[in-house]
């Protein structure tokens, strides 16, 4: 598709992105900035699944990091929420990173088991460390406020928060995945002896990856502690973790708009769910998940891609 | 020292189950390369069959085997008709297919029969069995012996039948077997149904235990999973084995280790096997992924 069209299309979305504020209510605000932050941990996800190919069942782990860094940094010392929002980032990457080590010996399922470990052990954790994370009863927020002198109630605000961190963010990932780093990413997936040949330093990356992609997440378990006012264990468990695959199988695998669709799917799809049957919401959701992956099995943006391409080349033809 | 053989004992026992159900995995894995997360579901919609035939005043052992049947060819049906069309695309793709298969029968049981648990019987007495100055719950026992029975059974299938042969044929190299006249798609369904009768099994053994919710195989099926990766995703022996192992541990962990109890034994028997994982990264019992290049 020529990125003429492609741009257009950006600039009229992000427009409409600014306009939606003041004309829907707060609670549809407040479920848009839920997909931006399932956006950004989706990518997150796709940088290691997609790009990198390595398995992780593991990612509400770091959510959970992210979002009790922010909880517990306001909570016990009044840090302004501003600051830990890079905390908690720098802390994921970290963490990521160190996990990356041991994961490196691991493959495929194997890798997929340890990380499955890891979002299990976790909400068990949080409610041992009572003193710091408050126990099953979780920490309160209050929803922060938009700086004086800007006129927008506390979900405006924060829905232009989200946003703006996941442009910040969307574009890092492209630039590192367009970059030389990325194709050292992208060639450890397809063939990492391969890449070794090359003189990529695979332990490495694949450990950076592991960084990166936890730093995502936990910036956007640390806005969902934000937006949300309120963190518990139970809603970090390994359901989550289920739930980001699918939102980026869905979404589409080794793509940066995937991450947009998958989080708009796993956001609204169990809504939609719900009003269709009250009874048994999840089977109508289960539907879903079976129906998107037979009629796009590459997921939405490669049934997107797909679907340009073939509009594209149809009015290039000469009639 | 009692105890301990009591603990042993009942640990084999509920690794049994773990094991059975970790075989129904690395069944379906050998085969596919997918790891299928709706096994245990499938195990609670059998278990649910066999309340619903027993309710209905059928003899135990009848409506056993009458579920086992059922299991078969629905494990066969669900083959065909699910999983075929994603046969081509992505694992991952498959394993999405999988999950939402979890979460549609998993609400359709709640819906039928609601969440409230239920009673499952026992086929075995009551009366513990002594030997010595132990105790065995005969439950514990029973289910160990046919849990073992099954696997006699499976291995003799595997080892000694044309149809057999031909499973293994058709999982190991395709392309091969279906030059040979295998016909490679239905070895995969046949495969699928028997790790949902594995399943079946595995499900009426342990509900007299948990009793039956849909969710009961929730909490089995983690177990299930460390247990397949602990022996090896590519050893069928080594998965029961490593059910048997993971059942042992926990057992042994909760009961002796205080600070941890039941609360936190998940979380020990996991750590156990990711140090065994990263000393030995294909389980105990597999073979290391060989690559060509």
């Amino acid at each position: 598709m020529p990125s003429r069209a492609l741009r257009l299309g950006l600039v009229v979305v992000l427009a409409g992105a600014m306009v939606l504020p003041f004309v829907v209510t707060n609670f549809r605000l407040f479920q848009c900035a839920q997909v931006f932050i399932y956006a950004i941990a989706l990518l997150g996800l796709n940088i290691l699944i997609g790009y990198n190919g390595q398995f992780s069942l593991g990612h509400s782990a770091f959510y959970a990091l992210g979002a009790y860094t922010t909880a517990i940094m306001i909570d016990q010392w009044s840090v302004p929420y501003g600051w830990t929002i890079p905390v908690a980032g720098l802390l994921c990457l970290i963490a990521g990173f160190l996990f990356g080590i041991p994961a490196l010996r691991l493959e495929g399922l194997y890798l997929a088991l340890a990380t499955f470990a890891l979002a299990l052990a976790v909400p068990q954790i949080l409610k041992y460390f009572e003193h710091w994370t408050g126990g099953s009863q979780g920490i309160v927020l209050s929803k922060p406020a938009a700086p004086k002198g800007v006129p927008l109630n506390p979900d405006q605000w924060l829905y232009f928060l989200t946003l703006f961190v996941l442009l910040v963010l969307l574009v890092l990932a492209r630039n590192l995945l367009a970059g030389r780093t990325g194709r050292a990413i992208v060639a450890i997936r397809d063939n990492p002896i391969a890449a070794q040949a090359m003189g990529v330093n695979t332990a490495l990356y694949k450990s950076l990856t592991f960084g990166v992609s936890a730093a995502y997440t936990g910036i956007a378990g640390a806005l969902s502690a934000l937006v949300i006012a309120f963190v518990a264990p139970d809603a970090f468990d390994v359901f989550l973790s289920i739930t980001f695959l699918s939102g980026i199988v869905i979404g589409g695998l080794a793509s940066i708009s995937g991450a947009i669709f998958g989080a708009l799917f796993i956001q609204f799809v169990p809504n939609w769910a719900q009003d269709i049957s009250k009874a048994a919401p999840w089977a109508i959701y289960g539907v879903f998940l079976i129906g998107f992956m037979y009629v796009m099995p590459r997921g939405i943006a490669g049934a997107v891609r797909l679907g340009a391409a073939r509009w594209w080349r149809r009015r290039a033809e000469p009639s | 020292m009692d105890i301990l053989i009591q603990q042993v004992v009942s640990g084999l026992a509920t690794g049994g189950i773990y094991g059975s159900v970790a075989l129904a995995l690395v069944m379906i894995y050998e085969a596919t390369d997918i790891v299928n997360f709706a096994q245990g579901q499938m195990a609670v919609v059998s278990t649910y069959i066999a309340w619903s035939l027993l309710n209905a005043g059928a003899p135990y052992w009848a409506a056993f085997l009458a579920t086992l049947a059922i299991s078969f060819v629905g494990g066969l049906l669900l083959e065909r008709i699910v999983i075929r069309p994603v046969e081509g695309a992505p694992v991952l793709t498959v394993v999405i297919v999988c999950i939402g298969l979890l979460v549609i029968l998993n609400s359709v049981l709640g819906w039928i029969y609601s969440y409230i648990q239920k009673p499952f019987p026992s086929p075995f007495p009551d009366r513990p069995i002594r030997i010595g100055n132990v105790y065995f719950g005969a439950h514990d026992v029973g289910a160990l012996a046919i849990t073992v029975l099954v696997l006699v059974a499976l291995y003799a299938f595997f080892r000694f039948t044309t149809l057999g042969l031909a499973m293994r044929a058709a999982a190991q190299n395709p392309a091969s077997s279906r030059l040979c006249g295998i016909r490679v798609g239905w070895m995969l369904a046949i495969g699928w149904g028997l790790a949902s009768l594995i399943g079946a099994v595995a499900g009426m053994m342990v509900a007299p235990i948990v009793t039956l919710d849909p969710n009961m195989m929730a909490g089995i099926l983690i177990y299930a999973f460390a247990s397949a990766t602990l022996g090896g995703f590519t050893s069928p022996g080594g998965a029961v084995l490593g059910g048997l192992i993971v059942g042992v541990i926990e057992n042994l962990v909760g009961t002796y280790v205080h600070f941890i109890g039941t609360e936190l034994k998940l979380t020990v028997a996991l750590a156990v096997i990711l140090i065994v994982l990263l000393v030995r990264p294909s389980g105990l019992f597999g073979r290391a992924a060989v690559h060509r290049v």
